[in-house]
């Protein structure tokens, strides 16, 4: 079992892909690392939100994904 | 009698959920039996406002997509519907979202408010659209002669959806 990370929107061109499956279990400091330094830099900005198992993080930091969650990273969106 | 028998057949073909008919598309919108299956499943509504936003020409665009996170975008578009149905008494509303590729003058969106007097059914089409822009999990881009390019959401679609929170 793993943790998925999903890249959305502009975020996927930078992490040159949508998804990406790192060991679980994964925090906050763990996902900046599994990220790599482009996409942490990205998505320590208020702007970006972070999923987990289908729900919006309140507070990112407090991230704790299990074996077999996926995280998405949320940039601003633009819908309509 | 015979073009009776006709209109019934074709608002029957759409059947939509009441009061709340909220659906991320793929392909394609029917815009125009959309319109009409709504109008016919509020038959004690007193206006319905709608709002259909298109793929803009011009600026060279050849090109728009439309992305979304599954686990996250019907349930967020439901609330949506849901907190203007009972902020604004509606008797129904449907929005409608499309997905994928698209080109100038296709259909990306489609909302429609029922209600017993007009301002209600106007106030929700815009109130819903204001969120729809910038706080559901839709992320766009332009394909361009040179490439595509993300859209990133205008100051003016942020202010246009505090308009909301002060009220």
């Amino acid at each position: 079992m793993s943790v998925t990370i999903v890249f959305l929107g502009p975020l996927a061109d930078l992490a040159n892909g949508h998804e990406l499956e790192v060991a679980g279990p994964l925090d906050w400091a763990g996902l900046l690392r599994a990220v790599g330094p482009d996409i942490a830099r990205e998505i320590q900005a208020d702007r970006v939100n972070v999923a987990c198992g289908g729900s919006v993080l309140a507070d990112k930091k407090s991230l704790q994904a299990r074996d077999g969650d996926e995280i998405a990273l949320l940039p601003p969106v633009s819908g309509g | 009698m015979k073009l009776l028998c006709c209109r019934r057949l074709a608002v029957a073909r759409l059947t939509l959920s009441t009061p709340l008919d909220v659906r991320v598309l793929a392909k394609g919108m029917s815009v125009g039996e959309a319109s009409a299956a709504f109008s016919a499943a509020y038959p004690e509504a007193g206006g319905i406002v709608s709002f259909l936003g298109k793929v803009r020409p011009g600026n060279d665009v050849r090109a728009l997509e439309l992305t979304h996170y599954e686990p996250l975008t019907k349930s967020g578009m439901d609330d949506l519907a849901r907190s203007a149905l009972e902020r604004f008494a509606l008797d129904g509303i449907l929005a409608w979202h499309r997905i994928g590729v698209m080109v100038p003058g296709d259909a990306i969106v489609l909302v429609a408010a029922a209600a017993p007097h007009r301002r209600n059914a106007f106030d929700a089409a815009d109130f819903v659209m204001d969120h729809l822009k910038s706080a559901a999990w839709f992320w766009k881009r332009e394909r361009r002669a040179e490439g595509w390019h993300w859209i990133e959401p205008r100051e003016a679609d942020y202010q246009d959806r505090q308009r909301w929170e002060r009220r």
